[in-house]
């Protein structure tokens, strides 16, 4: 006689599984429990064990297909005798039904409902909604993402949305659909739901990958015609401005200049002794006094005993350029992306008028209002990436010069202090050189000199 | 494996610092995992009447509920039961405790204990009642003295709590026996029925499975210390105990029960085994769960470890193990065919076990109920439709 056996609920109100592969063929002989398929519900892979001990007769089911439970998925020809295993789940079968062959239930049972252990018992569907509807993003109305420069140029068509919209909420559909979208490089907030409640089906995502593929390629900067609720997967921002000057300066530097980046952590805690101290005397009141500040002297007075620092390589003349003055570049993180203003003839400056120099700088690239001036002609550079917390890095040249110096964040470290461990306020220095001008000597020099500056500011007494 | 190659003191060493919750210092064992019995001087009391025959029916019973778990699991797969919860690898916890308990000792378990289940002599197709999803209960809790699985993670501490002060007030010998895991010890109840144990020193025993994973949850999520220092707390007396070797299980267990037949109040037992497969059969223990840590419990699997004992003894014969197999068989084929035809429920069940004497109220009730069914007209479709539901 033949059995069938059907999709069970393999893991506590599960609706669907997939079946990933078949362990046996039409026509094997199988055992009781002999495992005869792998199965991927939402919540696992599991394998299958036969219910029958028989011969295959007919495999319903292809590998990758996904299959509704209770649907037949392998038929058996079981020996008539074998009537210990009369698999007839959920009672709503009768034996007849098999006997004519019929590979549906005679009986319809009511449609299932997912419901995982849990999350309640399904409730009874009233006339009313039970609940608020979700907020949905409705078709063709996300906010937009604007590149940087936007400010000035707002000629383009595009809808701009009040701040204050409402976020989204997350999509509803079920594990097995998210991982399909997510298969189908598909975003969920882009497809309608058509299923109850809004809920996004399996048919949803794959119509919804089907009409991107017909899409593509999407055109630049506007929404898909005809209102498919497609929106671009990516943004496209034409690469101008400060990107596109920035990118062609590190390619520049990265490819022209051999890099060679050094390392020296010092334990600066005199250094902010003396910030210290300085802040309370009536020269520097209201003067901002940073770790920048010091270390921008010291780079300075570094500089005057190792001028190969400050240099340039003239490719065009064949000469090496070394400046008698030096224009401080300080890297500024800015809204229109990174740039580079100096200081111009920074070694005439005294500490308060260096410290003022730096604080107008920050706060005229801050503000957006560097010049062309302010950025051309720089001999050096300081990048200060403690401001992000970080330690140390590998800085590229601004290109046309011979060094650039990393400002790491000042951590209170565990540190050696006259033979003992003593908790020391500790940065570290990242001196990045232009290897053609620089040997490791020099650039080594003058990274200790630095160092050694910002250890003990006294040590400029015997620098000058 | 450091705690494989214990000293034959039974106590294994601390090696380095171990994790709070992972198997640590103070672990009695008296079987290693490669199956040496090793001596301890203080347990080995509890174990020195066990002859080689009792051995080699812990072995069968081991085997036989290692048995009666794959086929349920099966059962589950091919859609005749709703859901398992395996006990793969916490064999030896439950057989070594269960065959320590006398009949008229109380049983107050979680779900997963169906091997101590199987010791108190339950019927195999009562044990999967529930799990079908056929019935509330599987069975009478008086008739083999084990309360029907609790659901709700550690209350049926405070179900044997209370059980145990009534034993008190009975003035009998008798023992409660709780089941439970490790993430059970972080819930009120248990901290609750600690407290209550404590203080009215009920003979109850606190025997906690730290298989090491409360669903997706790592024991050492939940503790800082090993669980079994919890209950000094609480003033109750603890002892930590290999959970895969059957031997140190029973000597624990032992104890405990003569503890609080003597009138000396609660103990709490954890027994350090792995929940070698998922939480339930819904579950896929892979998303969480490192491959290393299974292989290496693997290696202290209880049941290879006690054959691996009985083959020192020269007592793993064929002819053994042939038995132990036709055993395991008979009970699976057994279990499976009072699965299959087990009669579904009839919708006027419901009332069966409201009250446990006639109650008025609830014959008006069940009147209504079967008036409201007949006016189907076709009372036996209306019954199966719902009792089908």
């Amino acid at each position: 006689m033949i059995k069938e056996f059907r999709l069970p609920d393999l893991g506590e109100g599960l609706t669907e599984s997939e079946i990933l592969s078949w362990k046996v063929d039409v026509g094997d002989t199988v055992s009781l429990n002999q495992v005869i398929a792998e199965v991927e519900t939402a919540k696992a892979v599991v394998e299958l064990p036969s219910p029958f001990a028989g011969v295959i007769k007919e495999l319903h089911e292809q590998p990758g297909s996904v299959v509704e439970v209770g649907k037949p998925i392998v038929s058996f020809e079981v020996a008539d005798d074998a009537g210990a295993s009369p698999s007839t789940p959920s009672g709503a079968m009768a034996a007849g039904d098999l006997a004519a062959g019929a590979r549906e239930p005679v009986v319809e049972l009511p449609k299932r409902e997912p419901n995982l252990v849990g999350y309640g018992a399904v409730v009874e569907r009233s006339g009313r909604p039970a609940r608020r509807p979700r907020n949905f993003a409705p078709v063709g109305e996300r906010v937009e993402t604007r590149p940087v420069e936007s400010q000035a140029t707002a000629v383009e068509p595009v809808e701009s949305k009040p701040a204050g919209t409402i976020p989204a909420e997350r999509p509803r559909s079920t594990p097995p659909v998210r991982k399909l979208a997510k298969d189908l490089g598909v975003d969920l907030v882009q497809v309608r739901g058509t299923g109850p409640g809004g809920l996004i089906t399996r048919e949803d995502v794959q119509e919804f990958a089907g009409q991107a593929e017909q899409l593509a390629p999407p055109m630049e900067g506007q929404a898909p015609a005809g209102g498919t609720g497609a929106v671009e997967r990516e943004t496209r921002t034409p690469i101008k401005g400060v990107r596109k000057l920035t990118a062609a300066a590190m390619v520049h530097s990265a490819f022209t200049a051999p890099h060679a980046t050094e390392f020296l952590t010092v334990d600066v805690t005199p250094s902010l002794d003396l910030l210290a101290r300085l802040k309370n005397s009536r020269e520097f009141a209201g003067i901002k006094l940073t770790p920048l500040t010091l270390a921008a002297k010291a780079v300075l007075v570094a500089l005057h005993r190792n001028p190969a620092l400050n240099s340039r390589w003239d490719e065009e003349n064949q000469e090496i350029v070394t400046f008698n003055y030096v224009n401080l570049g300080i890297a500024a993180a800015t809204p229109r992306g990174l740039t580079v203003p100096n200081i111009k003839d920074a070694e005439t400056l005294a500490l308060r008028q260096l410290a003022q120099a730096l604080t107008a700088l920050a706060e005229t690239a801050r503000a957006g209002k560097t010049t062309p001036a302010d950025l051309a002609g720089g001999t050096i550079s300081i990048t200060n990436i403690g401001v992000f917390g970080i330690d140390a890095g590998t800085p590229i040249l601004n290109p046309g010069e011979a060094a650039i110096l990393g400002l790491g964040a000042v951590r209170t470290m565990p540190w050696e202090y006259r033979g003992e461990v003593a908790l020391r306020q500790v940065l570290t220095l990242s001196l990045s050189f232009d290897h053609r001008l620089v040997d490791g000597e020099q650039g080594s020099r003058f990274l200790a000199d630095v160092g050694a500056i910002l250890a003990e500011p006294g040590m400029v007494l015997t620098m000058v | 494996m450091s705690t494989d190659q214990t000293g034959h003191d039974g106590a294994n060493t601390p090696q380095g610092a171990g994790n709070p919750g992972e198997t640590g210092p103070e672990f009695l064992q008296l079987v290693t995992p490669a199956g040496e019995r090793i001596s301890h001087p203080e347990f080995d009391f509890w174990v020195r009447d066990v002859t080689d025959d009792q051995l080699c029916s812990l072995f069968e019973d081991m085997t036989v509920i290692r048995r009666i778990d794959v086929e349920a699991t099966a059962l589950q797969r091919q859609g005749e039961l709703a859901l398992w919860p395996p006990l793969l690898g916490q064999e030896a916890a439950q057989i070594g405790s269960g065959r320590s308990l006398r009949a008229d000792d109380f049983v107050f378990s979680s779900y997963r204990e169906n091997g101590v289940a199987y010791c108190r002599g339950v019927d195999l197709t009562d044990l999967l009642r529930v799990w079908r999803g056929n019935a509330s209960g599987g069975w009478d809790p008086y008739s083999i003295n084990m309360a029907t699985p609790q659901i709700i993670i550690g209350a049926q501490t405070l179900h044997a709590t209370g059980y145990a002060m009534g034993i008190q007030n009975d003035g009998a010998d008798a023992v409660a026996v709780t089941y439970f895991g490790d993430g059970a010890t972080s819930e009120g109840d248990v901290n609750e029925a600690m407290v209550f144990a404590a203080s009215f020193q009920a003979p109850v025993v606190f025997f906690c499975t730290n298989n090491h994973w409360a669903i997706s949850e790592p024991v050492r999520l939940q503790s800082h210390i090993q669980l079994a220092d919890r209950a000094s707390g609480f003033g109750i007396p603890s002892l930590r105990v290999d959970g895969n070797d059957v031997l140190a299980v029973m000597a624990a267990t032992r104890l405990a029960l003569d503890r609080a037949r003597r009138g000396g109040g609660p103990t709490f037992i954890e027994a350090v085994s792995y929940r070698m497969g998922p939480h339930t059969t819904a579950d896929d223990p892979t998303r969480y769960r490192d491959a290393n840590e299974l292989e290496d419990w693997a290696a202290k699997d209880p049941i290879s470890r006690l054959a691996g004992l009985l083959e020192r003894k020269g007592l793993l014969t064929a002819e053994l193990q042939q038995q132990v197999k036709d055993k395991a068989d008979t009970v699976a084929s057994q279990m499976r065919r009072g699965c299959t035809t087990m009669p579904e429920p009839q919708a006027m069940d419901i009332f069966k076990h409201v009250y446990s004497t006639p109650n008025s109220w609830l014959e008006r009730q069940q009147d209504h109920y079967a008036r409201y069914l007949a006016s189907f007209g076709d009372p036996a479709g209306a019954v199966s439709e719902e009792g089908a539901r």
